[in-house]
């Protein structure tokens, strides 16, 4: 696939709607400046309501942008229709055409490109065979199982060698294994094909699996463009910290560079910028922590329960409800609920918001 | 916030769609052309004062300004009073009488439990029978069964004086017409019913009776009501029946077509047919926005599970001897259309004779009726159900400046009796359009005729194409136009095959509907085109019972092969059941 990968870029990118009920105009999205680069895979990520589909059907062009501009590559591309631009999309449902066979639904936009019949055949056969169902060809589509299914959809989208290819949530109508192992696969033939992918998806793992970049969006609104270690290390505030797995969020206060009072003792904690002296929030994740016997901070257990590759705990440090994740517990001691313990912070854990 | 950039971005993407463009312009054009424009004439027509043929509309308005003489003098005239107050009155008896039959069959056909293949086979040509029959062939029957000569008066009852022409005449014919279109409603609105509704009110205490005066009836009530409007529309814009059995009972569309016939006063028939359309545009705007939104809204969501069927031998045994007995009757009427074709002398010879049949293809050009009444539905049938397919598609999968219109004026046609639409013809186009000469060309040729069929048919189609697009996953026609397709390709591709079913559907009931129409028809036809329904219209009125029943009998067969037909190409071609059905994120 020896085509040029192409970049997209939204420029200050926003969109209206009108509320069906109130009347009232919202912004679906707002501002969003982001910069996709050739041949990576970048993930739109939040929870449903956030903007992450409208931006999406905004690069493939069934929505209009209110404000700003899109450009493909360097071209500008707002005004063109969907089928003027060279994006390709992976839907939900699928979408195939169901009365088509297999081979047709994927010849479908090779076809439209006036293609060789023979060159069609050829480009066909071994793009089925890079997803995994050759053979399949003559296959009504409602023969196939749902995974079968979104292997032809992807098909379809790679044949056309598009410049960017586009998921909508493309795993979500599937059961949580083939999730699992479909989006190893969509992975690695994006890698394969070497082409530029944006993925839209509210599900976070899915997310730090599949991507190089992620975006995550709230309300409409872009709060943290970034590696998935970066977003799960050094998120930008308390909802891409609460949304890229779990959190707990300690009270502190900055004593000094990179050191945090918490709940009366100084530790070892990545303070960035924050002045000293003022109050802070401090990202703790479930297995940033020990329980010991020993130790500065003092806390209550109020839950504990076996969980087979780790000990799920509550406590209490104060009146903050902390959730701590011990693994491998066969070798540790195991606290009771109602029994006293000291928390102890792993090394290059802690990062104040 | 502005919304601006969005609106003019799709504008742009509109237009750089050129085939898009021109769709819209066209289909546009013809809405506003061949339905708001002979509406909107009529309208004017009345108001504006003079009547010099010869002049413009603009012309005559610059000279003698508007008036509302012609209403104070149609208003005047007692005969088109009398006229009001018949039409009311027999929509009334008929909105009611049909949707209580109705009602009694689908609650027959939900809630009881039928023993016999015999019953099932019953409704099922009942609910056949409105797609089917053509207009009037019940007041023929009517008149053949219980008239002067009638079979059943005469010769079972030694009656001889009986007559079945006026109010009862119309308001039986038409309630036998019109019911199992409420029959067919109601059905869908009972199976909706969750019984565990009733169940409970049955688990509380209720008798069956009660269970049906407090819960059923009232959750059905806004569906009784929408079904009382659609027959009462039905009803006051039917023009064949009483046309046939109202004898000296005018009903508005009757009266109509004499104003324009026998007066010659075009201007009175064209203030006429305004109040006609006014009447039914109101109920009809009552049933659009009132009542279907109720009835549908009271009643969402799926039955969860099966209705257990009563069957207490108190309540199957009286309820389905009269349905038995009305649907018996209903199919004897039918059936005795084809026997006036073959006897001698209805009511006094009986001796089965092919004259009849002979005298249609020999002296009265029964060749020339057919093929012209089929080649022009068959013209029209394929415009219209892919017309319908189009403005289905633009309703439903697209947005657009002028979609609302697209959408409003197609409905607004089912409004539309066909009486008013061919008197908004003759004063439209007979010189041109306003009077101007413009498109003069066109009136009193097939290609008018062939439009009337079609803007009649229009809204049938597009409904039943609308609700079949909203089943089809928007997602499928987007991966298209996705994958590279533009507009054209994508109907052509994707949308047209997926609701083949829809679309032949809509291709048949156009067809049919065509070839047995006859209000408006009948006032646009010219002595060059023999339409089978005028003639059977004809000799109807004069009498010829036995010439009107061997038309009646041709045509019945026609639609009913072509409905046969159309079962059959579904069955062997199309494609619902691998139809994605849209799937909830």
């Amino acid at each position: 696939m020896a085509k040029e990968k192409k970049g997209v870029r939204l420029e200050h990118i926003s969109k209206i709607y009108k509320d069906p009920k109130t009347g009232k105009e919202f912004y679906a999205v707002k501002d969003a400046n982001i910069f996709i680069e050739p041949g990576s895979f970048v993930t739109l990520l939040g929870p449903s309501g956030c903007g992450k589909t409208t931006t999406l059907r905004m690069i493939a062009g069934f929505e209009s942008p209110d404000e700003g501009e899109i450009y493909l590559g360097d071209e500008p591309i707002n005004a063109l229709t969907p089928n003027k631009r060279d994006t390709a999309m992976v839907f939900q449902s699928y979408a195939l055409l169901p009365h088509y066979n297999i081979f047709d639904n994927v010849a479908y936009g090779l076809k439209l490109r006036k293609m060789d019949k023979e060159v069609i055949k050829k480009k066909v056969t071994d793009i089925l065979a890079l997803v995994g169902l050759e053979g399949m060809e003559n296959r009504m589509t409602n023969q196939l199982s749902g995974g079968q299914q979104q292997r032809v959809a992807l098909a379809r989208a790679l044949v056309i060698e598009p410049g960017v290819l586009l998921f909508d949530e493309p795993l979500s109508n599937l059961d949580a294994k083939l999730r699992v192992s479909m989006r190893t696969e969509i992975r690695r033939i994006q890698q394969e094909a070497g082409i530029t992918a944006i993925y839209v998806t509210h599900d976070q793992s899915e997310a730090m699996a599949i991507s190089d970049k992620v975006i995550i969006m709230n309300k409409g609104i872009v709060e943290q463009i970034s590696t998935p270690q970066d977003a799960y290390y050094y998120p930008n505030n308390q909802f891409v910290a609460d949304f890229i797995g779990e959190a707990n969020f300690l009270k502190g206060t900055v004593k000094g560079q990179d050191v945090v009072n918490i709940s009366g003792s100084d530790v070892r904690c990545a303070t960035g910028s924050i002045a000293v002296g003022s109050d802070c929030s401090v990202v703790l994740r479930p297995e940033g922590a020990r329980l010991s016997d020993a130790g500065n901070i003092k806390v209550k257990v109020v839950y504990s329960c076996f969980m087979g590759s780790y000990q799920d705990y509550h406590v209490k440090v104060g009146d903050t409800l902390v959730k701590i994740q011990e693994y491998n517990p066969r070798n540790l001691k195991i606290y009771k609920v109602g029994d006293e313990a000291f928390l102890n912070f792993a090394e290059n854990t802690l990062y104040a918001l | 916030m502005a919304k601006s950039q969005s609106a003019s971005l799709d504008r742009k993407k509109l237009l750089g769609d050129p085939i898009m463009v021109t769709t819209i312009v066209v289909l546009i054009a013809f809405l506003t052309l061949f339905i708001l424009y002979p509406l909107a004439i009529l309208l004017v027509d009345s108001v504006v004062g003079g009547s010099d043929p010869d002049l413009s509309v603009f012309e005559r308005i610059r000279r003698s300004g508007l008036t509302l003489d012609v209403f104070k003098r149609i208003m005047g005239l007692s005969n088109f009073r009398k006229a009001i107050t018949n039409t009311l009155k027999v929509g009334f008896v008929v909105g009611i009488a049909s949707a209580l039959i109705g009602l009694l069959f689908a609650y027959v056909e939900e809630y009881v439990k039928l023993k016999t293949k015999f019953m099932g086979g019953l409704f099922k040509v009942v609910s056949m029978l409105p797609v089917v029959s053509p207009p009037f062939v019940l007041s023929l029957s009517m008149i053949m069964l219980f008239g002067k000569a009638g079979l059943i008066t005469r010769y079972l009852f030694k009656i001889y004086d009986n007559s079945v022409y006026g109010f009862w005449g119309i308001v039986v014919v038409q309630t036998l017409t019109f019911f199992p279109v409420c029959y067919m409603m109601l059905k869908g609105l009972l199976k909706n019913i969750d019984p565990s509704l009733e169940e409970a009110a049955r688990d509380m205490g209720a008798s069956r009776f009660k269970v049906f005066m407090t819960v059923t009836f009232p959750l059905i009530l806004p569906g009784l009501g929408n079904a009382f409007l659609v027959t009462f529309i039905e009803s006051i814009a039917d023009f064949a029946n009483p046309m046939i059995i109202g004898g000296s009972y005018d009903t508005l569309a009757t009266t109509i077509y004499l104003q324009i016939t026998g007066a010659y006063d075009k201007q009175g028939a064209a203030a006429m047919a305004v109040v006609l359309l006014l009447i039914t545009l109101f109920m009809f705007a009552i049933q659009k926005y009132y009542l279907e939104r109720k009835s549908t809204a009271t009643l969402s969501g799926k039955a969860s599970r099966a209705r257990m069927l009563i069957t207490d031998k108190s309540v199957t045994i009286p309820l389905s001897i009269m349905c038995s007995a009305l649907a018996l009757f209903v199919i004897m009427m039918y059936v005795c259309v084809p026997f006036g074709a073959l006897f001698k002398t209805w009511g006094f010879d009986f001796h089965l004779t092919f004259k009849w049949f002979g005298l249609v293809f020999t002296k009265y050009k029964g060749f020339k009726a057919f093929k012209d009444s089929f080649v022009l539905s068959l013209i029209a049938a394929p415009i219209t159900a892919l017309l319908s397919m189009i403005i289905s598609y633009l309703v439903v999968k697209r947005k657009f400046v002028g979609k609302g219109f697209i959408e409003a004026v197609s409905m607004l046609a089912m409004a539309v009796p066909g009486t008013v639409l061919g008197i908004g013809y003759i004063r439209g186009f007979a010189r041109g359009l306003f009077g101007t000469d413009i498109l003069k060309g066109i009136y009193g040729t097939g290609l008018i005729l062939v439009i009337v069929f079609v803007v009649r048919s229009l809204p049938t189609g597009t409904r039943s194409g609308i609700s079949a697009l909203r089943q089809i996953d928007k997602s499928i026609e987007e991966s298209a136009y996705d994958m590279g397709a533009d507009s054209l390709r994508v109907f052509m591709t994707v949308t047209l095959p997926l609701i083949k079913d829809s679309f032949l559907s809509g291709f048949v009931t156009a067809f049919v509907r065509s070839i047995t129409a006859i209000s408006a028809i009948i006032l646009l036809v010219t002595p060059s085109y023999l339409l089978i329904t005028v003639q059977i219209n004809e000799f109807a009125e004069k009498g010829s019972y036995g010439i009107a029943c061997a038309f009646a009998t041709i045509l019945i067969v026609i639609t009913y092969g072509s409905v046969l037909l159309m079962n059959w190409v579904i069955k062997r071609f199309g494609t619902s059941r691998q139809v994605k059905v849209k799937e909830e994120p």
